[in-house]
């Protein structure tokens, strides 16, 4: 830095008259950071941003699998607006991301509590906690459609060894039960990121705070209430909206459970549009259904937003 | 306000024993520093005073209670720690009120004690702020602040003032010095700069490898120094000591140099000792011992020299300034008044 700073005017001066807008945007450090940029953006625009204005686009379309549609304006959200199972969807996603999102909170949180305690295998159990997480999802989903089975449930079959059920419990088969089912299977796939994330957390805040409150007066509950929780606030927050986004955009458990079965119970927005989209064809109808959980997506967002905005004492004064 | 008692307090970590049998009384309103070289068990054992820690063996007592098996927050105690501990979240004053917060006092006797407290401490401008936008220093008084709202029995320290640099630490050290004058409650503190120890102590304890040195007031310890440890571990520089054998005309040592000595044991001739002298204690004499100059050290009020007397290296302090280079002979003599004998087997003083 300090040598380009001396070197710089006298090289500049020099070849100035020379020298091209072109040439001089293609050195000038103001720009530099701007062409360092160039490539994730492309990335990004392709692959991210393209696809959801053309889908935004498609959802005011009739288009069709092999046939381009016309403009048809709001008449895709006008037939949505009077179409129950969109509005059983809705449904089940705001009870599927609400039901699933505050078990995996409550659950990854006492997890993460245990496992930030002295355990003997802490390194082991810390291990065994991320395998949900490791195994891909569509493995897991089948894993648990055979847990789930109407003939060879294992929950069945130990219930009735037990003397405690005389009849196989219909798991998927049943509206709440499915839905319930469901949930169950997304809360354990969804818990190690949350109760790692949360450990990583919990390690950050220094011992000694614990041992000031403790001298303080603070009860266990009270050092939880008062050191832990305002502490752990901003990774909540961040954990807690990407698990909110992934909860809400769910397919793939869905899909290799119940493909939004039965009676579309089940049925979330993602898995609804996948259904009109791709297996139906109507792709401006599905499009407009995947753009339909765009303002709840942003709701979200928005929340946690305001949230990591407003605590003050993690700005201010720089040295630490 | 109370004494502090501990009566052979040992801590083992399973079979690792740390601290043997420490018996150390505390009277009401005084100042004790637990002093040290690192892992000599110091911290540890004001850890076990809080309650933090727990008791292996014997016990504690906090005024007349013995305390073993009562929890941190009914010792009525206050510690302030090495890296403050604030409350990362909360303002200045919700630090401060946090202890009386959870006791559910009324909001009028808070806000009253933590004005008081601020103003003892100069705090009171910064009340609103949050740790993150303090200084050293002033995140030290807040931890301080912290611990006087509580008008505990006993305060704590845990070196306090070892994240702090250098200038602040002097100044720290009186403004923790007159507030103990001002409060006069019980205090013990750690640290392992005996500097710190000579300068704030009623009472300094030296510890070494979980046992107790030698206790007793500053210059107690500096005068008269048990062994061979707190000889080297108290004052600054330190004090030379040079291997050798008692005899009747003085101290010869190792090098064949024979140092004058005062007042010792009669039966004490021809037994393997240790001389110390402390760097302030030589004296330029021109009747005295060569010394070969190695290292002059001009600090304005007084001349460090380091000098080489019969193969041995030899740290002195004269009040006068010296002209001699490196390389150049002085002559120097010992206070015998100030003279110090440990014997060479078991580091023991020799009187």
């Amino acid at each position: 830095m300090a040598n380009s700073a001396v070197e710089m005017p006298a090289r500049l001066t020099q070849a100035r008259s020379e020298r091209t807008a072109w040439q001089k945007l293609k050195v000038s450090p103001n720009w530099l950071g701007f062409w360092y940029m160039v490539p994730a953006m492309g990335i990004l625009i392709l692959f991210l941003a393209y696809p959801l204005g053309l889908g935004v686009w498609l959802s005011f379309t009739d288009t069709k699998i092999g046939r381009d549609g016309v403009f048809v304006g709001l008449e895709n959200y006008e037939w949505l607006a009077e179409d129950s199972v969109f509005w059983t969807s809705v449904f089940n996603t705001l009870l599927y991301t609400t039901v699933a999102s505050a078990a995996k909170f409550v659950i990854g949180l006492y997890l993460a509590l245990l496992l930030n305690k002295h355990l003997p295998f802490k390194a082991m159990i810390r291990a065994l906690v991320l395998i949900p997480f490791i195994v891909p999802t569509v493995l897991s989903a089948i894993a648990f459609w055979w847990i789930y089975d109407a003939q060879f449930s294992i929950i069945s079959w130990s219930l009735r060894q037990l003397g405690w059920i005389d009849h196989n419990i219909n798991f998927l088969g049943d509206v709440w039960n499915a839905r319930w089912s469901t949930i169950f299977a997304n809360v354990w796939r969804g818990v190690p990121f949350i109760a790692i994330t949360l450990l990583a957390g919990l390690q950050t805040v220094s011992p000694s705070l614990y041992e000031a409150a403790t001298l303080d007066g603070a009860t266990p509950w009270q050092r939880f209430r008062h050191i832990t929780y305002p502490l752990l606030t901003p990774i909540i927050a961040v954990v807690m909206t990407f698990s909110v986004l992934f909860t809400f955009t769910d397919f793939q458990l869905i899909w290799a459970l119940t493909r939004g079965g039965p009676v579309n119970a089940t049925h979330l927005m993602a898995t609804l549009s996948y259904q009109r989209a791709i297996i139906a064809g109507q792709l401006g109808e599905g499009a407009a259904i995947s753009t339909a959980m765009i303002p709840f997506l942003l709701a979200a967002i928005g929340i946690a937003w305001y949230g990591l905005q407003t605590r003050k004492w993690q700005q201010g004064g720089s040295n630490d | 306000m109370a004494s502090v008692q501990i009566a052979d307090v040992r801590k083992a970590y399973g079979a690792t024993q740390v601290i043997h049998g420490v018996d150390i009384d505390i009277d009401d309103g005084e100042f004790v520093i637990l002093v040290g070289p690192s892992g000599c068990g110091k911290s540890t054992l004001l850890r076990m005073i809080a309650g933090l820690e727990n008791i292996s063996g014997g016990e504690i007592r906090i005024g007349p209670r013995v305390v073993n098996d009562v929890p941190p927050k009914e010792r009525d105690i206050a510690m302030v720690f090495q890296n403050y501990a604030l409350y990362p979240h909360m303002t200045v004053a919700d630090n401060m009120a946090f202890s009386m917060k959870l006791r559910k006092a009324p909001k009028a006797e808070i806000d009253e004690r933590v004005g008081k407290a601020a103003g003892i401490l100069g705090l009171d401008k910064l009340l609103d702020r949050y740790p993150r936008q303090l200084s050293g220093g002033q995140r030290q008084r807040v931890a301080m602040g912290r611990a006087i709202v509580r008008d505990p029995q006993v305060f704590l320290f845990d070196e306090p003032l070892s994240n702090l640099d250098a200038k602040l630490r002097v100044q720290m050290r009186t403004e923790i010095k007159e507030l103990h004058q001002r409060l006069k409650t019980t205090t013990v503190y750690v640290t392992h700069d005996q500097i710190e120890a000579m300068t704030m102590a009623d009472k300094i304890v030296v510890m070494h490898d979980g046992i107790v040195e030698q206790m007793g007031a500053p210059l107690e310890l500096y005068d008269r120094p048990a062994n061979l440890f707190v000889a080297a571990f108290i004052g600054s520089p330190s004090m030379n000591l040079l291997k050798g054998t008692i005899t009747a005309a003085g101290f010869e040592t190792e090098g064949g140099v024979v140092w004058p000595i005062g007042a010792h044991p009669a039966d004490s001739n021809g037994r393997a000792a240790v001389f110390g002298i402390r760097p302030e204690h030589i004296q330029l004499d021109a009747n005295g011992l060569k010394a070969e100059v190695v290292v002059v050290e001009p600090m304005g009020s007084e001349t460090q020299v380091v000098a080489r007397c019969g193969g041995q290296t030899l740290t002195c302090v004269f009040r006068e300034r010296i002209t001699a280079k490196p390389g150049e002979t002085i002559t120097i003599t010992p206070d015998t008044n100030v003279t110090h004998l440990f014997d060479a087997a078991t580091g023991k003083r020799i009187d």
